[in-house]
């Protein structure tokens, strides 16, 4: 690791010493010249003397003499001039060795934390960000603008990134809208299918169900107050929605049906399939918000029988602050726009788009597709190898169904300890309680409750999220870690002493006070 | 045709060896063992090419990644950060004066 500086400086030196003529042989040159005529006496004689002094070069003086030598020159100290192209200062140019040692820095005492909170967000990729620079340096043009070819050459990057995300998903590209986030498709296709069907005023009810993602129970919430009937569907304690339970809430009335693939929390992939079956037979829509589906799960829009799909691009190693919704054309699904204006992205979504960052979103997409099955048999071999460690401590629990499950998010009950408590003690890993968006609250997972945990489990729960990025090392420097803390903080615990002593919790009559 | 076989192994060899030189110099840890490991898998899957078409199309596609990396390596290299705590290394603090890695503060 600490050889890569001086590697780069030694490669910037290369390019850049021919550029500079070094004073040191001009000195040594005119110094001879003034030492010939007193030596030539008659014996052949050398220039200076044999010794071992003279074959030795000390660097230091060297260095100072150089420095000298440039002062005199230019009349500035080599050390506060910049080198033209390079960003290295003079010194490094002149004496590599100055150079070389002053550049060199040894990076260590390592303290990041280590990333496994890959279901709040996901790290660029590097091949995404070389798709997004030249949008971001020469690349400026407004796709939306058709009279120049600075607008044609940023269109003809969006269409693709366009075609890339809808190939992800097998839809057609004209049915990709680019949103700022998940949030927003969610939005956009709750919101907009509701208001469209106010308007005609013969649908008002909506079906969600209560382990969705915050945006979508809120945007609901908000459709209450606009006089839509919601129901919120309960789930088994699996995570998964029961059919029987969602087939008898569906009225004449339902205008939506909005069930998320993969769970943010716990990872279970929902029926989806089934769902859109039953909703296609009933003439309802289905919207699933698939943010943490796309690029991870196989997913087609025509065989999940999907009407609108929300995705997020930081979610698939994209940039945040873009997403796409799905919006099908055939059957058409009719939606109210929640942002009005100059009519981009078939009036559905106005204002102009980012070209970086759908670029880089549809880059994104592109790589998902392409590297899917490895990233997945990757990511299970990890999540296995984390699953099996983390179960194999006593009286802990995975969340979630273990089959229909997504690999990548692991949500583990460590009982008997509080999982802030455990949070603060695996300082050294960037883990989280639950979602982001709920993070800074101490409330337990609604979640977690929601499949029926009672409240001391929802607390002391984990979720470790594992990308195409992590490493084997990772994950073991992890298991090690939590195995020592978690049992550290149970030594500290007076119920766990009682567990050990074979006391059913349960049974304890606490004292009030 | 037997020369040209051997000039597409050739060429692959020299790639997968700039490949991995190249993985070598991303500073960020993640992206490194990521890179590297990636490289491996991608020629150890594509071992036994036998399909001179498909060997071209490959090369070209492990070219373009090269390039790529070549670019990011360098991006990531302007923009280091602290150490991860899985990677080993020295001790010490960084030496010198460019002070140029963002480290990570203990807000207590």
């Amino acid at each position: 690791m600490s050889n890569i500086t001086p590697s780069t400086a030694r490669q910037v030196l290369r390019g850049c010493s021919r550029s500079i003529s070094s004073p040191r042989s001009l000195r040594h040159s005119s110094r001879v010249t003034a030492t010939l005529p007193q030596r030539c006496n008659g014996r052949r004689n050398y220039v200076s003397e044999t010794k071992p002094a003279n074959a030795t070069v000390s660097v230091d003086s060297v260095i100072k003499a150089d420095h000298r030598a440039f002062l005199n020159q230019t009349g500035k100290k080599p050390e506060d001039v910049e080198m033209n192209r390079t960003g290295a200062t003079a010194d490094a140019m002149m004496s590599p060795v100055a150079g070389i040692l002053k550049q060199a820095t040894v990076m260590d005492e390592g303290s990041r934390p280590i990333y496994l909170d890959m279901q709040s967000t996901t790290p660029v990729d590097p091949r995404v960000l070389d798709a997004m620079l030249p949008f971001m340096t020469g690349l400026y043009g407004n796709p939306h603008s058709r009279t120049h070819a600075y607008g044609w050459e940023t269109d003809k990057g969006v269409e693709a990134a366009r075609q890339h995300i809808a190939d992800l998903i097998g839809a057609d590209p004209k049915e990709i809208i680019f949103t700022s986030g998940a949030t927003e498709s969610n939005n956009m296709s709750i919101k907009g299918v509701a208001r469209f069907f106010k308007r005609s005023g013969k649908k008002n009810h909506i079906i969600t169900c209560q382990t969705e993602h915050k945006c979508v129970l809120d945007s609901c919430r908000h459709l209450q107050d606009e006089g839509f009937e919601i129901t919120y569907l309960p789930v088994q304690n699996n995570g998964l929605v029961d059919m029987e339970l969602l087939e008898k809430s569906m009225r004449p009335e339902t205008a939506l049906v909005s069930i998320m693939t993969v769970n943010n929390e716990i990872g279970v992939v929902q029926p989806v399939n089934e769902i859109g079956k039953l909703c296609r037979s009933k003439k309802i829509f289905f919207h699933t918000d698939a943010a943490q589906a796309v690029g991870k799960i196989p997913l087609d829009v025509n065989e999940m029988n999907v009407d609108l799909m929300s995705i997020s691009g930081h979610k698939i190693y994209g940039p945040k602050g873009v997403g796409a919704c799905y919006v099908r054309r055939r059957p058409r699904v009719r939606i109210e726009p929640l942002i009005s204006g100059g009519g981009q992205e078939r009036g559905l979504r106005s204002g102009t788009l980012s070209p970086p960052l759908a670029i880089g979103m549809g880059e994104a997409a592109r790589i998902c597709k392409e590297e899917m099955d490895y990233d997945t048999k990757r990511i299970s071999f990890l999540s296995d190898r984390l699953k099996n460690g983390l179960l194999a401590m006593d009286h802990t629990h995975l969340n979630g169904d273990p089959t229909r499950h997504y690999p990548g998010c692991i949500n583990v009950s460590f009982s008997y300890v509080e999982g802030e408590s455990l949070l603060m003690a695996l300082k050294d890993i960037a883990l989280s309680s639950g979602s982001a968006c709920t993070s800074a609250s101490l409330e337990p997972s609604y979640v977690l409750r929601a499949l029926g945990n009672n409240d001391e489990d929802a607390h002391s729960s984990i979720r470790f999220g594992i990308g195409r990025f992590t490493t084997k090392d990772e994950i073991d420097y992890v298991l090690k870690a939590v195995t020592e803390r978690v049992s550290f903080l149970r030594e500290l615990s007076p119920l766990w002493e009682l567990v050990q002593e074979g006391v059913d919790l349960g049974t304890i009559e606490w004292s009030q006070h | 045709m037997a020369s040209r076989t051997q000039s597409t192994a050739t060429q692959a060899r020299s790639l997968y060896r700039s490949l991995l030189r190249e993985s070598n110099q991303f500073a960020a840890y993640n992206f490194r063992e990521y890179a590297k490991r990636r490289t491996k898998d991608a020629f150890r899957e594509h071992h036994g090419e036998s399909d001179e078409g498909k060997a071209k199309g490959l090369l070209q596609k492990g070219l373009r990644e090269l390039q790529v990396m070549k670019r990011q390596t360098v991006i990531s290299q302007f923009f280091q950060l602290d150490r991860l705590v899985v990677e080993g290394g020295k001790t010490g603090k960084q030496k010198g004066d460019r002070n140029d890695i963002m480290r990570v503060k203990d807000q207590g």
